[in-house]
Formats: C-alpha cells, structure tokens, sequence
C-alpha cells in the first residue's frame, strides 16, 4: 500500500513540459484493449499506487487508490459478506480497480446489480495540467458539479489519470442458483426477455453453445420458489460457469479470430450471421467471433438498436469503437481537450482522432 | 433599470417575439408580463426573475430553430419542465428566453420486451409508470413531485426518490437521452444496449441542469413491480438508536426498498396531518419496506422486525394489507405540507452526510437552530445519506429568510465538514451556488467551467446557475476563512473524522 499520488503529479507535468504523451498502466491486463498505439509511449505506471482508503461496509461504500488489485478489494468485502456487485472481468489476477473504471468493465449480473459506471460515487483525477482534482465524493447521492466520476467510465484514460476510486458495494446474495435449459439461441432471446419481466431474483442470464444459464440470487426461499416454478435443471456447475463467462475463459474465446462485442437492445432478433455468439446480459451483450467488414457490424449493431466494438484481436491500427456521427466526435475532441489540452493521455487509444 | 433600457428591452422582446412567430404558433409565444408572471420561478419561490420572453415550441425542429436564433443573437436559454425543481434551476434570466418543454407530452412507446420506454422530456414521471402499469412494469426514481415533475427535468436534476438505494437515481434508469446542442445541432447520447463506446457524455448530461444541452427525447429503463411490498414502521427514543437499527439492517444483508427517518418535529407534524397512527413520543421514526417476491418479503420483514425489537424499538408496526401500507406511509409523503401547516413558511435543504454522522449532525443542527432562532424539522432518507432539514420561519419577519437561508448555509458546511454533499438531489442552481466553493476547490471549479465551455462556449444556456464563478469562490473564500476543500490537509481532517464511526 503505497501513495504514488506526488510522484504521478511529478510525471504528468514533466510530461506536460516535453509535450511528451504517456500510456497510462494499471495491472496491464487490458492492453488488448482499444486501438494499438503506432508509437510507444512513456508509461505512467499506477500498480504501486494501491491501498483501500476507507471502507464502512454499513455506509456500503469503499474507497480505494486506482491501482488496487480487484482480488485485494474483493477479499477486504468479503469478510463483511460484501462483494463488487458489478462483477468486474478480469484477465489476469493484477486487474485494477482504476482499469476496470477506465474500460467500463462489468459482468454477468450488469443488468440487474448495475455497471461499475453505475456504482462509481467519486473519484480523484490528474488532468492534463497536472492538477489532482477531486469529483464527486463518498456518499450515494451527490448533485453538486458535473458528473465527472461516470464520464470517465469508457474514456480509457483519455480525460485523465484517476488515483482514486468511491464506490457504492453491495451485500452477498444469501442464496444462489443455476438454472440450465437447452434451447436455441432465437428461443433464449425469447425466454430471457420474458423471465425478466417477472418479479423473480434473476441476476445474470446467457445463452453459450445451446443452452440458456439463468441465475437466481437472494434469499434462500425467493431462490427455491423460483427454482420450482421456472422451467430448467439445477446446474451445479453454475458458478463456475458465470466467473468463466465474466473472464472469457470460455471455449468460444480461446484462439485468434476477431472478438466483436454488441451492446444492443436485449429484445433484438439475433443478428444474421453465420458462427458462433454468447448472449449475455439477457440478450444486451452479445459476442461474435469471426472477421467480418466493420461497416458491416456497425449497420448490424445499429438496426439492433446499439452498438458494437472490435474487442480482441483484429486490425488494431483502424478503429475499433463503433464510428460517431461528426457533432458527437466534435463533442468529445473538445471534452478531452476541456481536461487534457495537450493530448498527453493516451493518445489514439479510443479513436485515432482522439 | 433606466427608462431607456426599459425601452430597449421592450423593443427586443416584441422584435424576438415576431422572430419566433415566424416558426411557432403566435399563442405560444408568451411576451406580455400577465402571461409571462407564472414564469418567474420554479418550485423554490423565493427567486425569481421575469424573463424577456417564453416560447413553448411543439417539435424539436422548432425548439432547433429557438436554439438557432438565441445562439446567433448571443441571447440566454433556461429550459423549464413543469417548474416544481427546488433550487431555482429553472428561474428565468431577465434578458434571456424560457424553452419550456412542457407540450412534448408524448410517451412514444413502452416496449415491454425490452423494458424500457421512449418518452418526450414533458411526460410527468409518474405518468410513465401509469402507462407502463398495464404491462407489470414501472419506471424506477420517484421524487416527491412525481405527479407533476418531468421526466426532463429528471434528466436535468438526477433526481432521485425515497427507493434510491435499491432502484438507483435518474442516471442509474436512463438508456438513452437525444438533445440538442446550443447551436441546435440534434445528439444521441447512449443507445438501446447498456452501455455506448468512449467516454460516458449520457451521464455527465445527467444533473448537468440545463448547462450543457436541452433534452428533446428520453429513453428510460422500465423494472418489474414487486410482488409484493410491506414497511414496518419502529419508533426509537433516540436518533443514534435509529441510526444504528439502520446499519444493521444493511449488515444484514438486506437493501430495502425504502428506509426512511424522521425526527421528532416531523413526527409530530405528519402526525397531526395525516393521522397515520405515529408514535408521537419518538424521537426518531423509521419506515423500512421490502419488496420483491413474496418468499423474500416475509423472509426479510421477519428479521427487520426481529432486529428493531432487539434494538429496543418502542413500537413496531408491519404493514398487512396495501391500504395500511398506504396509510404508514401517507404520514412521510406529506411530511412537507405537514410542516408547512405548524409555520406560515419552511425552507428545504438537501444535503447528503455518510449515515454514520447522523447523530451528530442533528446535534450541531440543533446547536445552530437555538443560536438562529428557528425550529428545524428533519426528514431523511436514510438509506442514502439524503437530510431534509426543514427550517420553519415566516417570510413576513423582517430579515427572517436571510436568516433561514444563513442556517441553510451552514446546515450544508456541516454536511461536507463530514464527508457528505451540499444537495443529493435537488441541485445547485441558484440557491446553493454560493456554497459550492465549500465542496470544491477553484481548480475543480475551473475544470467544471471548462467543460461548460465544451458544450457552450457564449455561456448562454442557463447562465449564472449550477457553477459559481472564480470571482464568486473567491468572494465566499474571503467571507468564510476555512481549509481549502479536497486540499490534502482538508482530506486528512476528513479522515480523521471518518475513523470515529467506522
């Protein structure tokens, strides 16, 4: 546990001073994300900037400094039967709290236990003049200022370096069960957009090679008396089912193909596609390995209400983010120059413009 | 104002007026002050400003075409919904025009598969469950306005409710939000997935009170109706009992759907109003109420119960039947009007405190309210950290409001002095703009504008509200010699605080 905040302070405004860009480092376990850079950077390295700050687990809220491993947090709520409701993916167990806000990183349950961009209540910043700045704050419902905290969930760094993370963090569910059901993909649209319409304790369903996975998660009687009334069979693998989806550990993610992520409507009829998809998030995330034309994704993405980005692999020197219309891209390039007038946050790193 | 610019004004207003009637049906565009005076101010009626006009467009290209010609003619916005927002957000600019939102009424679709709906920003917040009841769905936030409040004014806000902790606030039920820029260009911010790629514009929007852009159409997320929901109510000789019977609830493992307290002014007050059957000798109340199915309801009432008893609850009360339900919880929701019958006028504030000070703070408010003079009233959403004071006062004493607001002043120092916010969720606007240098510091400050300037660069969308000015934080800092917020000397004495109640 360290405060490294001085000495990233130091780094940004020397880099300021040789307008020289820098690559902003967590745990490193999300450099396939986003574009490649063509030329490497300075790294500003935030893996030594670690420690949980504050965590009242009565108040359910945490704060933490950017570079603490997710495994660290987790372990600290656990002892208090608490947990990251969001479920952060991880890639390697030196994930970071910083780096899982920065990408917007979420897993199974994202629908129903809501997005780390959901749960962030504050954050500590340094912007592009080597000023630590301070957003939001450690309380549930905060009004005061722009919401800066949750602007900076997908920004990957772009804004700014965080040093510092609040989140709201939840209680354990009491109970928790796998229902597993084989049916065809169209059907599993289908049953998941029904099975949420219910007051049931659904928290996280998928349809992976046949079968649809639903999980049940609360008290113990809400869980059972769902169990019998819905249609499945109890899978006992259930758990580990769901941390090898949150982690794309699955078969379908293995090897070297392109990885498309579609954030779509979860109703939206499966895409025409000839290989292999997951649907999770009840039908709102979707991934589809295979090349296929960007364009082509995009007008797929579009028609199913959302949007879709090249996650893994591919040609990362073009763009991998879904393309913005020319007032939002304007938009953005004035927001980053708002905080980073000098491009020095890793520049290209969402869209080459930026 | 001189008789010349008196005149000057005039002849602006009435060259605008047939400017804007050019696109938009005469009768609505308001330039005479009779019609114009329900205008000047939202649902804090202690400020208030006639504005040079009010224009009620009927589409978005209108409202496009507003936009257009106040941009060119460097000529002040303030969007308005229904005016019931709290912090003067929507008082209008004297030389600037009111867009009011208030004839893009439609709902334009409940898609039940999806859960969600697609709403024009005038639709009331409650009239989008209503629409939505028929197919078991509901639209989650529910500010006490509900009946009247906008969904876009929602946006504008982040407005929140009394089921914050469980269901979220306006940011957490938002899909999509479609806007216009203040030089009328059309953005879509957000898509029908739960996320959209880069950084999230959507949310910074959200709270952004009518800064940044004007909301033209929403997309909102729609959530199943519980099965079933029953509160118990306890009543507790002390506030520090009933804050503590709230964090083991919490430690429990269980998220109610709403947990409220009231002290023992409100109790009286709602009492007598509502004759709710409250424990008139408490010093604090809480209503806790669980919902989802009903296997978890009964599960989780029994232990609240069971819990409250064993924390040495005075009463303890479960509700059996919805009508009940209702009545436990009519005492709470007309907690306001209550008060505002045992004084002729009372004052909202809105800070946020993390729970564990509660006790404490409630004691130094009780300190200020013997030195000011004036009885303070207190409800709070205590799942969420979210205080109401109500102060009680009466607007025809001579310097009482200055008074009153001086205490609110001080009401939300003491709110960040412990960790927490100056407004959880009724804004910033005019009415706390003066003690936002207090959470933030001038470089924060300077951040903040530069992101105004991103969107906004003339500054004409709701000027003078949300952001104080540098020449403002420094006026109050000169006023008010204190640490500077978010300094490191400040965090540590944050800290330091923190670790009494952890």
């Amino acid at each position: 546990m360290a405060d490294l905040s001085a000495q990233l302070q130091h780094q940004v405004i020397a880099a300021r001073t040789d307008r020289r860009p820098l690559t902003i480092v967590g745990g490193n376990t999300k450099a396939f994300m986003g574009r490649s850079p063509v030329e490497e950077h300075t790294r500003l390295d935030l893996s030594g900037h670690t420690g949980i700050l504050t965590y009242h687990p009565v108040e359910l809220v945490l704060t933490a400094r950017a570079g603490t491993r997710l495994t660290e947090l987790e372990a600290a709520l656990a002892e208090q039967n608490q947990m990251l409701s969001f479920e952060p993916p991880r890639f390697g167990p030196e994930a970071t709290i910083g780096g899982t806000l920065a990408c917007n990183q979420s897993g199974p349950g994202r629908p129903w236990w809501s997005s780390i961009r959901d749960q962030v209540l504050g954050i500590r910043m340094i912007n592009g003049r080597g000023e630590h700045l301070h957003f939001g704050g450690q309380v549930m419902k905060n009004v005061a200022g722009y919401d800066v905290s949750r602007l900076q969930a997908g920004a990957m760094g772009t804004l700014g370096v965080m040093t510092e993370v609040s989140l709201k963090v939840l209680p354990k569910p009491a109970a928790s069960r796998t229902l597993k059901l084989a049916v065809s993909a169209d059907e599993a649209i289908g049953i998941m957009n029904r099975r949420a319409l219910e007051s049931r304790p659904l928290t996280a369903a998928c349809w992976y090679q046949g079968h649809l996975y639903l999980r049940l998660s609360g008290a113990l009687s809400a869980v059972e008396a769902t169990l019998a009334r819905w249609e499945g069979e109890v899978d006992d693998a259930g758990d580990a089912f769901w941390q090898q989806l949150r982690d794309q550990q699955l078969s379908l993610f293995d090897g070297e193909a392109p990885l498309w992520r579609f954030s779509v409507s979860p109703s939206a009829p499966l895409a025409d596609l000839e290989g292999e998809w997951v649907l999770d998030w009840g039908g709102a995330q979707r991934w589809y390995r295979g090349e296929a034309d960007k364009a082509r994704m995009e007008a797929i993405a579009a028609a199913a209400g959302g949007q879709v980005s090249l996650y893994r692999g591919g040609d990362r020197q073009q763009e991998v983010m879904h393309a913005l219309p020319p007032a939002l891209q304007q938009l953005q390039l004035r927001l980053k120059e708002a905080f980073d007038p000098d491009h020095l946050f890793n520049p290209g790193r969402v869209y080459s413009w930026m | 104002m001189t008789q010349q610019n008196t005149a000057g004004r005039e002849a602006l207003r009435q060259t605008l007026a047939a400017r804007f009637r050019t696109f938009i049906e005469p009768e609505y565009v308001i330039s005479d002050d009779e019609t114009l005076r329900p205008y000047e101010c939202d649902g804090l009626s202690m400020y208030c400003e006639m504005p040079l006009l009010v224009v009620l467009p009927g589409t978005v290209e209108q409202a496009q075409q507003v936009l257009k010609l106040c941009h060119q003619q460097s000529i002040p916005v303030v969007a308005r919904g229904a005016g019931t927002g709290l912090c003067a957000g929507a008082m209008p600019h004297a030389e600037g025009v009111v867009l009011s939102m208030a004839r893009f009424d439609r709902i334009l679709e409940i898609d039940a598969p999806s859960r969600s709906a697609r709403v024009q920003p005038g639709v009331r917040n409650l009239a989008i469950s209503e629409a939505a009841a028929e197919q078991g769905l509901y639209y989650g936030p529910d500010p006490s306005s509900q009946i009247a409040c906008t969904i876009g004014g929602n946006v504008a806000e982040n407005s929140g409710g009394v089921h914050c902790l469980k269901y979220g606030l306006t940011v957490h039920n938002l899909l999509s939000i479609e806007l216009l820029t203040v030089e009328g260009d059309r953005l879509t911010l957000g898509s029908q997935g739960l996320d959209a790629c880069g950084m999230d514009l959507m949310a910074l929007m959200t709270g952004s009170e009518g800064l940044l852009g004007i909301v033209t159409e929403v997309r909102v997320k729609l959530l199943p109706k519980p099965e079933v929901a029953q509160v118990v109510m306890a009543g507790f000789d002390s506030v520090q009992a009933a804050g503590d019977a709230v964090g083991r609830i919490i430690a429990e493992g269980i998220i109610p759907g709403g947990l409220e307290m009231m002290d023992s002014h409100a109790i009286v007050a709602a009492e007598a109003f509502a004759q709710a059957g409250y424990p008139v000798d408490a010093q604090a109340l809480l209503l806790c109420e669980v919902d989802g199915t009903e296997e978890e309801v009964h599960e989780h009432i029994d232990a609240v119960e069971t819990l409250f008893r064993h924390l040495g609850a005075t009463s303890v009360r479960t509700s059996h039947s919805e009508e009940e339900r209702a009545r436990l919880w009519k005492g709470r929701k007309s907690a306001f009007p209550a008060v505002g019958r045992i004084s002729p006028d009372y004052y909202c504030m809105d800070g946020t405190i993390p729970r564990g000070q509660l006790a404490h703070v409630l004691t130094e408010m009780q300190k200020m309210s013997d030195e000011y003079g004036l009885r303070v009233a207190n409800v709070f959403h205590a799942g969420d950290g979210n205080l109401h004071p109500l102060i009680l006062f009466d607007a025809n004493t001579p310097g009482e409001f200055e008074k009153t607001e001086a205490f609110g002043g001080r009401i939300l120092e003491l709110c960040v002095e412990v960790g927490g916010c100056i407004t959880g969720e009724h804004g910033v606007g005019i009415e706390k703009i003066r003690q936002m240098p207090v959470q933030f510091n001038d470089q924060e400050v300077a951040q903040f504008h530069r992101i105004k300037d991103a969107f906004d660069p003339q500054g004409t969308l709701n000027p003078g509200k949300g952001i104080p000015t540098l020449r403002q934080c420094q006026e109050y800092r000169s006023l008010n010699p204190r640490l500077e917020p978010n300094s490191p000397v400040a965090a540590q004495a944050h800290s330091h605080q923190e670790a009494g109640h952890g």
